[in-house]
């Protein structure tokens, strides 16, 4: 998988309650969930976003509540993939079994600005920041969770083997 | 605060890898956990399939679960016995969505056979150990990040995602990472008006909200040991602010006892190796510890309260799956009995259930409290996730019992949440600003 789009930065502990605050979860509909992504922390931010732009952030990205609409709403928003220096855990999880990519890579969040152009493949783990030419490395995912990712997720690895 | 890095994360991974060359050491309780429930010899950084004993959701979280089970073209879950719904977070149902998505829990549970707390029975964290669904030694997943909290009762269990939750209420089983493990430990003793809220808040200030990312904690000392269950359950329920994946103690004869009549099941305590390897070893003195105040907008941005005493408050909360025990209502009734909460605070109350509620009634604690001036609302969540019940307004400070303080928490990005402990918010409501609860402990 590859995307390229415009970065929008932000910093470190980003929970899931400003990414999308429990008032609006008496929805679990992708797309209106996505109409409040972001409000609490930058009520610009689906105003400005465009489908394919890439979210990146310092560390433990995600923290707080468990709440799987929070990953939803940041893919029904449009955003293409999340780098950061690192995420919490259950989001991480979240991500994973939803479908959003996910990466980690602590140098290249030091050397991304607020609306830098990036392209990422996400297969190999390089980050490209078209707008400075620095190229990065992503961490790669553990072997069994790109396995579960090529199976297609955690609903089709359930799905096949209960049909075993 | 002494570190002891007896062993980094990179050095157990080495030991792992060198396990048929060196004889590896005991295990940690999070370890021994997984190597139970996988049938496998488990050492932190294994990726292990483990049979869960009891799987849990939300109302904010379970329609999510139900519909991915859909998705997986699941009619049943794995065992009707070990799965339950609560209504919890949105109680009774504030909004006609919210109704919507009760209703669809409400068949599920006609449908699969799962357990279905319905509104009033209380906040799940309270619930599901309450009702003995879980015991010392188990293994079992919520779909809730408070998952951690029956960590206080020996048991590993931990928040999950709605697809996790589902593809465990389906099979019964899921993966999981075996997580190196921290170890903190309390010495010394809590001073008179200091309570496990301040402990667990000073760790969270002391190591960041990251500090414990991917570890499981383990609590010890002989402070740990001292207090109530229901004071553990407030530190093992906040072990997730710090990013830890559970926060465990060791089930004692007190662990035991409050075991006593709550259903059938048998608990298997588990303790620790005496040579079980921590991926690093905090140890505190607890007898230096104040009352501490988590400030706006993140909960490890934590002061001694005495560098936020003053600071004006419009409402207090007192309840949720942190501070809704009946132990909690005490110390605010010890605190209330025979004053009166200030004339420009509202001071909200919710028994985190109905148990709690009607012993607390019972114990004339609830009296107490409305004699003082709270709003009792309905055991649950409320005001703590800002769906209804108390929303603050703006530029309004609020002190509460919670465990989260992030902008708009309690519904209102533009008001501040303090975080503190039953005995601080008691003390700050009849003053209407953050007052220390010592001066109630002569």
């Amino acid at each position: 998988m590859k995307f390229s789009g415009t970065t929008h930065k932000y910093g470190r502990d980003i929970d899931t309650d400003v990414i999308i605050p429990a008032r609006y979860l008496n929805t679990s509909i992708p797309e209106e969930l996505a109409k409040h992504c972001m409000e609490d922390l930058d009520a610009g931010f689906v105003g400005k976003v465009q489908p394919g732009d890439i979210l990146v952030a310092e560390e433990n990205f995600g923290c707080g509540s468990s709440r799987e609409h929070a990953p939803i709403s940041i893919k029904a928003a449009g955003v293409s993939v999340i780098i950061a220096k690192s995420f919490a855990r259950i989001f991480y999880r979240n991500a994973i079994n939803t479908g959003l990519p996910i990466m980690e890579s602590p140098e290249a969040v030091d050397a991304i600005s607020d609306g830098d152009l990036l392209s990422v493949d996400a297969d190999t783990g390089t980050i490209t920041n078209e707008t400075t030419g620095a190229s990065f490395q992503a961490q790669p995912f553990p072997p069994f969770i790109k396995d579960m990712i090529e199976q297609g997720g955690l609903v089709e690895s359930v799905k096949q083997k209960l049909l075993r | 605060m002494r570190v002891t890095p007896e062993l980094r994360p990179s050095s157990a991974s080495f030991l792992r890898e060198q396990r048929s060359v060196i004889p590896l050491p005991g295990k940690t309780i999070a370890e021994k956990i997984f190597s139970a429930h996988s049938g496998t010899d488990a050492h932190a950084g294994d990726i292990v399939v483990a049979d869960v004993d009891f799987v849990m959701g939300q109302d904010g979280t379970s329609p999510l679960a139900i519909r991915a089970l859909e998705r997986m073209g699941v009619e049943k879950v794995f065992d009707p016995a070990k799965v339950a719904l609560v209504m919890d977070h949105s109680s009774p149902s504030p909004i006609e969505g919210v109704s919507a998505l009760h209703t669809i829990m409400r068949e599920f549970g006609k449908k699969t056979g799962a357990k279905i707390y319905d509104v009033g029975c209380g906040v799940c964290h309270q619930l599901i150990p309450e009702a003995g669904h879980v015991v010392p030694g188990d293994l079992m997943v919520g779909c809730d990040s408070h998952t951690c909290t029956y960590g206080a009762v020996n048991v590993f269990s931990t928040g999950v995602g709605s697809t996790d939750g589902a593809a465990a209420m389906a099979s019964g089983k899921l993966w999981f990472k075996v997580p190196d493990s921290m170890k903190v430990t309390y010495e010394g003793a809590l001073q008179p008006g200091v309570f496990s809220k301040d402990l667990i808040l000073y760790l969270a200030g002391q190591i960041g909200a990251d500090g414990a990312t991917y570890e499981a904690i383990e609590f010890h000392g002989a402070v740990i040991d001292e207090l109530s269950v229901d004071a553990r359950m407030t530190i093992s329920n906040m072990a997730i602010e710090v990013g830890a994946k559970a926060g465990l103690m060791k089930a004692d004869a007190k662990t035991l006892a409050w075991y006593a009549g709550r259903g059938e099941r048998v608990p298997a305590p588990v303790d620790p190796d005496a040579d079980a390897v921590y991926a690093k070893s905090l140890t505190f003195d607890a007898t230096a510890i104040g009352p501490q105040i988590a400030k706006p907008h993140a909960v490890d941005n934590v002061s001694p309260i005495e560098e936020v005493v003053g600071t004006p408050i419009a409402q207090g909360y007192l309840g949720t799956c942190t501070n809704g025990r009946l132990e909690d209502l005490k110390i605010a009734a010890d605190i209330l009995r025979g004053k009166k909460v200030h004339a420009d605070v509202r001071f909200i109350v919710a028994a985190a259930s109905k148990q709690i509620f009607l012993d607390a009634m019972e114990a004339g604690y609830i009296r107490d409290l409305v004699e003082a001036g709270a709003i009792i609302v309905t055991p649950g969540c409320g005001p703590c996730v800002g769906t209804h019940n108390g929303v603050p307004s703006d530029g309004e400070n609020v002190i509460s019992t919670a465990n989260r303080n992030f902008k708009g928490r309690m519904g209102n990005s533009n008001a501040f949440v303090y975080l503190g402990s039953p005995a601080t918010v008691a003390a700050s409501v009849i003053e209407g600003k953050i007052t220390d609860p010592r001066k109630y402990f002569g």
